[in-house]
């Protein structure tokens, strides 16, 4: 599974290499349920289905269960073997992987529980739709973040680095979205509060994949990536409602 | 760090530069002096070497005279004295009297018996002339190797006047010769030194060397292997281990007064015989090989017991299958030159009576005979003027058996410690 | 939800190999040994570690007698080997050391052929009927030592021949030729380069499948990386003994903790 600039030759120590096998496959497995948590999660919302955002809900459990067992076994691994360079970076990488992924399983538990609120009111625009697709977004870049991990390729991970900017995008036109809808009818703010929440998360959530793709290089390169990370979400900029470009 | 106080003044000062140039005095010193004490140990061996050669080589080579024996035919049992006469004197007709005279004693008297053993080997020549080589006796050999000074008055030589005539006539006819004096290794020991030979005490050494090996070498090493692989070490074990040591250090005529008392008189056995100057000789040999062999044993690394205790081995196959083999080396270069030692060895072999005149060769350990070292002893008392450079001969025989022990034994340890 | 946990912490079995009860050792009046009590498991690698004259080796040498060798030594206690007190007067300690293999500290091959040095244990126990037999234990030994690809070409070439690395692992096969249970394994490592160790840990490794294999070790990381289980001892006590992992993550004795962080000597 070792392939790129990783050297492919194995530990004489074979041992070795199915611990570090098995602590990644641990993170790609944690990536995997934090993936369909995210979709599952923006589904719910936009077919308002609770069943599934409760669903959504239990299984973070599962999520954060992982991440114990990942940190548990990283630490087991750095104390009975004595990782260097390569193998130390990669073992590095996994303690905070694992923690992303927890924040981002979080996240997405979170949109879960406020889908199971807002089932309760009348649904407010289509920004369900905007919403799943921003999810959708995300849930793509983590998934590209995972693969550039197993088959150590820095160049996707660049690239999932730099689509962050969209979903900050996709943020900051909701963001206008939902300010007009709490402006029209105050009724609304309400349920404009909770998706706005939804949204940030996501935007919050595509930080965190961000910082997966960053970790991916470090393996790879023995390094963060320098020049600071293009950024798309300007909302902290606005002032009463207007927006100054 | 605080500076420390170097030679009152650190290195570079002048007290630090005179304790250089005082340690490089003495260096010089000790290796002047090493080469010093080489050099005198190197001097003391060549002289000795060059006497012995300078003095024994004549011996290597025989003056001999060409004689036409005729053996009347018919005659089964002919007169080997008169034929030997009549050859001898055949060669002096027209001669004066006085060469005539002398002309018999030019001959070795032991010629007449080479003439019929020489003849009983080759039956047909009975009847027959044929030509022969016999030694001339001890005086005229000198004359010829140039010993005797032919301008010394006649009455202070050896050989007369007209000895010398005859033995220059014989010479001017072409009948004397100076081949390689085999008899010194094919003959046992005689009253004339020109028939003298070591086979005797070749052969008595051998026997004798042979007995010591046999009795000294499985002793030692069964006693050395118990003494080191199974005698727990306690007061007992290191109280024999002391008295071994002491034992290799004992004078080896203290052995013969034991050999004489044990062996000759209490158990009878032979006197002057191989055997008993073996049994003599395997006490003296035995506390070196004890000696030898346990150093090999211990030099055999302590991984290689446990290894073999690791498998399942037991104590006894330990010992035989990997201790011994691989200690083997350093054994037989231990007895050998324990061996060489006791080949060299002469008063035990002097008090069990080796050193009889005796003129024939021993066929069986039990035969009186002399040794090589013995040998030596009893030509270097002799009165003959022969027996001087024999005597070194022999020397040389002797020293040149003990080099040919020491490379083997040098042979035998480089051969198979390689595989170590 | 399934168990994600490593598969090197796992042990293949509970089954106890050898029980040593209230084991004490002296040699004269020292007492190297107060009072150990282990279980070693089946099909695992149990690591001995501890400070130079901790006892460690010495206990080791209990577990085939070859404390017996040495004359002032005294064992008291009761090990059992598969329940069978190996201490009993009906116990030949010669067969016992051909159950329980032994690698020393330094290669030491006998200075025979690559082939005399693994026959040399089923021959003198009569283990071989024939010669394909006996060819048949020299190879399989060799192939479970990683070994054989290395010298099938030259079996009849002296094994002190071999590199350091591949001594080490002839001594491994040599040792299990003669099909034993128990492999004792006493700095296995110590006299050889990193990566001729890290081929010796990685047949330890393997040999697990078939051996109860007990290492001692001067190495933490050694026993780190071997072991399944680790023992660490202490002036002659045994101070923690427990799942590797938890030894050195999480040792529950000060004084295992003061050692494995290099606190104490």
């Amino acid at each position: 599974m070792m392939e790129g600039k990783v050297p492919s030759e194995q530990h004489i120590l074979s041992a070795f290499d199915r611990d570090l096998e098995a602590v990644q496959a641990l993170i790609m497995k944690m990536g995997g349920l934090v993936e369909a948590a995210i979709i599952d999660a923006a589904t719910s919302l936009e077919m308002r289905d609770e069943e599934l955002a409760e669903r959504v809900r239990k299984e973070d459990r599962q999520i954060d269960e992982l991440e114990e067992l990942v940190n548990e076994e990283a630490a087991r691994v750095i104390a009975l073997r004595a990782p260097t360079a390569s193998d130390l970076r990669v073992l590095l990488s996994v303690l905070k992987i694992s923690t992303n992924l927890e924040r981002i399983g979080d996240y997405a538990k979170n949109l879960a529980k406020r889908t199971s609120v807002l089932v309760q009111m009348a649904p407010v625009g289509d920004s369900g739709g905007a919403l799943r697709r921003m999810a959708k977004a995300v849930a793509e870049m983590l998934k590209d973040a995972l693969d550039s991990y197993a088959t150590r390729d820095a160049e996707l991970a660049m690239d999932v680095r730099i689509r962050d900017r969209d979903v900050d995008q996709m943020y900051n036109a909701l963001f206008r979205e939902f300010l007009t809808h709490m402006m029209e009818d105050p009724r609304n703010i309400t349920a404009c509060m909770h998706l706005h929440f939804i949204a940030k998360n996501l935007e919050r959530m595509g930080d965190h994949v961000t910082s997966i793709a960053e970790q991916v290089i470090y393996v790879v390169t023995g390094h963060l990536p320098e020049e600071s990370r293009p950024k798309g979400d300007r909302t902290s900029l606005v002032t009463d409602g207007e927006e100054d470009e | 760090m605080a500076d420390i106080d170097i030679a009152a003044g650190g290195w570079t000062s002048e007290a630090s530069r005179e304790n250089v140039r005082r340690r490089r005095r003495g260096e010089l010193w000790l290796k002047a002096a090493g080469l010093v004490a080489i050099t005198i140990a190197f001097a003391m061996l060549l002289t000795l070497l060059a006497s012995l050669v300078i003095t024994g080589f004549r011996a290597f080579t025989q003056t001999h005279v060409t004689l036409q024996v005729t053996l009347p035919p018919g005659d089964e049992t002919p007169s080997f004295r008169a034929a030997t006469r009549g050859a001898i004197e055949a060669l002096f007709e027209g001669a004066d009297e006085a060469q005539k005279r002398e002309a018999s004693r030019i001959l070795s008297s032991g010629a007449q018996y080479i003439i019929e053993s020489h003849v009983a080997a080759n039956p047909d020549l009975i009847g027959q002339t044929f030509s022969i080589r016999v030694p001339v006796s001890d005086p005229y050999d000198q004359l010829a190797k140039g010993l005797i000074d032919r301008e010394t008055p006649e009455a202070l030589r050896r050989v007369s006047d007209a000895g010398i005539a005859a033995f220059d006539r014989l010479s001017e006819a072409g009948l004397i010769s100076r081949p390689f004096n085999t008899a010194l290794f094919v003959n046992a020991d005689s009253r004339f030194p020109e028939l003298a030979g070591l086979k005797g005490a070749i052969i008595g050494s051998f026997y004798a060397l042979l007995t010591c090996f046999l009795i000294s070498f499985p002793i030692g090493i069964g006693a050395a292997i118990y003494l080191e692989e199974f005698a727990r070490k306690n007061r007992l074990s290191d109280f024999i281990e002391i008295n071994i040591n002491n034992l290799a250090a004992v004078p080896s005529v203290v052995f013969g007064l034991l050999a004489l008392a044990v062996f000759l008189n209490w158990f009878g056995l032979p006197r002057g015989a191989p055997f008993v100057g073996g049994l003599t000789l395997a006490l003296m040999t035995l506390p070196t090989i004890i000696i030898a062999t346990r150093a090999a044993l211990k030099a055999v690394p302590p991984s290689i017991r446990e290894a073999a205790l690791g498998v399942g081995a037991s104590k006894q196959q330990v010992v035989f299958h990997h201790v011994l083999p691989l200690a083997m080396p350093g054994i037989l270069t231990g007895t050998i030159i324990g061996l060489a030692q006791a080949l060299g060895e002469t008063a035990p072999l002097l008090l069990i009576g080796m050193n009889a005149f005796i003129t024939a060769a021993p066929s069986t350990p039990f035969d009186s005979a002399t040794a090589l070292p013995t040998q030596i002893f009893i030509w270097a008392d002799s009165p003959e003027r022969g027996f001087v450079s024999r005597t070194s001969a022999a020397i040389l025989v002797l020293l040149g058996f003990l080099v040919l022990m020491n490379a083997l034994a040098i042979y035998l340890r480089n051969r198979f410690e390689r595989r170590w | 939800m399934e168990d994600l946990r490593l598969t090197e912490r796992l042990v293949g079995t509970d089954e106890v190999k050898i029980q040593a009860r209230g084991v004490n050792v002296y040699y004269g009046e020292s007492h190297a040994i107060k009072d150990v009590d282990v279980d070693i498991l089946d099909k695992t690698v149990t690591a001995f570690i501890g400070p130079s004259g901790c006892g460690k080796s010495t206990f080791l040498r209990c577990l085939n007698r070859m404390n017996d060798t040495i004359d002032n030594c005294r064992v008291t206690g009761s090990i059992r080997l598969d329940g069978q007190d190996i201490y009993d007067r009906s116990v030949d300690p010669v067969q016992l050391r051909a159950q329980v293999g032994m690698v020393f500290q330094k290669p030491n091959p006998f200075p025979k052929s690559i082939y005399d040095n693994v026959a040399y244990g089923p021959r003198i126990h009569g283990l071989a009927r024939s010669k394909a037999d006996l060819d048949e234990i020299v190879e399989k030994s060799l192939r479970r030592a990683a070994l054989w690809n290395e010298a099938k070409d030259r079996l009849d070439q002296p094994g002190t021949g071999l590199s350091g690395g591949q001594q080490q692992r002839l001594c491994i096969a040599r040792a299990i030729a003669t099909s034993p249970e128990v492999l004792l394994m006493d700095e296995p490592c110590s006299a050889l380069d990193p990566i001729a160790t890290a081929q010796v840990e990685e047949l330890i490794d393997e040999l697990r499948a078939n051996f109860s294999v007990v290492i001692v070790t001067h190495s933490m990381q050694q026993a780190a990386r071997v072991s399944q289980r680790t023992a660490f001892f202490h002036l002659g006590n045994l101070v923690e003994y427990g799942e590797t992992g938890q030894v050195f993550t999480n040792p529950r004795d000060p004084r295992t903790e003061s050692y494995i962080t290099g606190r104490i000597g």
